[in-house]
């Protein structure tokens, strides 16, 4: 995790997102810098390539996800979707590319950043209970010594309450079903009252009333301001649930409102961004001022007025 | 039968024996719990074992031999936890290599003594009776250093076994929690090893955390029952063997996995007796 070379060193110049071009020092603070996307956006992805070992998982991605997105990430198995999660959580540094995750390198603000596994790396036979598992989300804000404030147990029990889970303190986590396992996640998450949400496949294979809930609480999250990024690699649920969507396989392949990619009844209600969907490789975010740049093959997608989004 | 159980505690080598059985029996509990749900039990075995050059190296200089076993033990859990980061090995693969090899050392410098009159036994099997005032306190200071490190950073071991991957995202050092935890298992053995010796020490540390999952869902109550078990059978096998006139480390160890086996096949959760009964009714 400390090995690669620092990816912040070298970012100084400001580029334009779309061509990658250095852009002059006075236009630090225009739109189409970094810079400025690192205030606006929770996370900031630019040229990002990364992989395990020998083997790329993504190569050249480049996505700004705004503040207050419910955006879904789907593709193909091992297209990168787990893989993207993990660098903007800083589990996984990026060989190459530049990450910026509310405002700073990934980590620094790791306290406002909740993540959930995927079911299969879970061990549901660990002695935990429900309650215990929810705890954890707020362990990272203790100190040493410390036990679980009346604060604490106060945001624990909301957080079992908001997914339905209230009854189920005491159980076991072993004994829960998958939908009621997705939902104690969901809860540590919710614990943590963090800003960013990262989430590894949290409907899959539950059943509709699950879905149906966790979908609306986090909407309702989103809708507070805060950022959730998941993975699915249901393309119903993507359609059906999520404002944006974003398409990866090993790079992105689109970015926009899920009418976008899957189906056009569904719109993005809140995120009012734009995009260029280039064909095959990156995506870019752009600003209405710019399209005289485009390069060519890009197509154009607006959705509202691009300072519209909360 | 009253007085033959305080028998004992009149002669001040018992006394000191059980203070030092039941200070093992706390520790490794403590550290056992964690470590078997982390799956390093054969991460143990191979530490104990690798001290062995330490405390031969230690008799060499005429030293303690809980600071060699300390450096050893510490110096090659550090080394499989940083080998494992680095080289695209299985971890029980580093295990094996480094386990098999310190040992060897350790033998091939003992038999290098010409003169050596020292008890081979106690070292691999444990000598517990002879602990010495000294050593006791020694031991105690290193026992104590272990809880202490456990109970400011329980929450944080507990996330980080359970989930490393949300642990970590949310701003637990992991990689750091990883090598601390390697420590503690090492310092837990050189506490353990005049109890029990290199070869059985791996089971104070697994038996009794074992036999507490067997019987609870919570990890705070596993770690007590395991505490209460690990002391428990500690002063119990000690008293065994006492009245047995047999290997006390050895007495405990097979007390602690009799007791296993009871729980296993007794026990509420996962009784065997229970699911067949449950088979017959069905």
């Amino acid at each position: 995790m400390t090995d690669a070379p620092d990816p912040h060193a070298v970012h100084a110049p400001p580029r334009d997102l779309a061509t990658g071009r250095e852009l002059p020092a006075y236009a630090a603070g225009h739109d189409l810098t970094l810079d400025h996307l690192a205030h606006h956006a929770a996370v900031v992805l630019q040229g990002i390539t990364a992989g395990y070992d020998e083997r790329v998982a993504l190569e050249d991605v480049s996505v700004a996800i705004p503040t207050g997105s419910l955006l879904a990430v789907f593709g193909p198995n091992g297209g990168g979707k787990s893989t993207l999660l993990k660098v903007i959580a800083g589990l996984l540094s990026p060989w190459e590319g530049t990450v910026t995750v509310l405002g700073a390198r990934p980590r620094v603000h790791a306290r406002r950043v909740a993540y959930v596994p995927q079911a299969e790396q879970v061990d549901w036979d660990f002695p935990v209970t429900c309650w215990d598992v929810v705890s954890m989300g707020r362990y990272p804000s203790l100190g040493p010594f410390r036990g679980l404030r009346a604060v604490d147990r106060e945001a624990v029990g909301a957080a079992l309450g908001i997914v339905g889970m209230a009854d189920h303190a005491r159980t076991q986590i072993g004994r829960l079903s998958g939908g009621q396992r997705r939902r104690v996640f969901l809860a540590r998450a919710l614990a943590a009252e963090p800003d960013l949400y990262l989430l590894d496949e949290p409907v899959t294979g539950v059943d509709p009333t699950t879905q149906e809930d966790l979908m609306e609480i986090l909407v309702a999250e989103a809708a507070r301001g805060r950022t959730v990024v998941a993975t699915t690699h249901d393309l119903a649920a993507a359609a059906e649930h999520f404002r944006q969507v974003l398409a990866v396989n090993r790079t992105v392949i689109a970015h926009g409102p899920s009418s976008l990619v899957l189906d056009e009844q569904v719109l993005a209600r809140t995120y009012g961004g734009h995009l260029l969907v280039l064909g095959g490789s990156t995506v870019l975010l752009d600003d209405a001022h710019h399209h005289d740049e485009s390069p060519r093959g890009e197509q154009h997608f607006h959705e509202g007025d691009p300072g519209a989004h909360r | 039968m009253i007085e033959a159980l305080l028998a004992p505690l009149g002669y001040e080598f018992f006394v000191r024996a059980m203070a030092a059985a039941a200070l093992v029996g706390l520790v490794c509990a403590v550290v056992g719990s964690y470590m078997i749900l982390r799956g390093l039990s054969y991460m143990g075995d191979a530490i104990s074992h690798a001290a062995f050059p330490g405390v031969v190296a230690a008799y060499l200089v005429n030293g303690p031999f809980y600071v060699g076993a300390a450096v050893a033990a510490v110096l090659t859990a550090l080394a499989i936890g940083w080998i494992g980061r680095r080289a695209r090995l299985r971890s029980d693969t580093i295990i094996g290599v480094l386990f098999a090899g310190m040992f060897g050392l350790g033998v091939l410098m003992f038999s290098a003594i010409p003169t050596y009159v020292g008890d081979l036994f106690g070292f691999l099997f444990g000598d517990i009776l002879g602990i010495s005032v000294v050593d006791l306190v020694a031991l105690a200071l290193l026992g104590g250093l272990v809880l202490l490190v456990v109970a400011a950073l329980w929450k944080q071991f507990l996330y980080a076994t359970f989930d490393p991957l949300g642990a970590g995202a949310s701003g637990l050092d992991v990689v750091a929690l990883d090598y601390l935890f390697l420590a503690l298992i090492a310092t837990t053995i050189v506490v353990s090893l005049q109890a029990v010796g290199i070869i059985l020490v791996v089971a104070m540390l697994t038996t009794p955390a074992a036999t507490a999952q067997l019987l609870t869902v919570r990890f705070g109550r596993l770690m007590a029952l395991a505490a209460v078990i690990g002391i428990g059978t500690a002063i119990g096998g000690l008293y065994a063997s006492y009245f047995l006139d047999v290997a006390s480390g050895a007495t405990i160890v097979v007390l602690q996995t009799l007791l296993f086996l009871a729980v296993l096949v007794l026990g509420p959760r996962t009784g065997l007796l229970g699911r067949v009964r449950q088979a017959r009714t069905a």
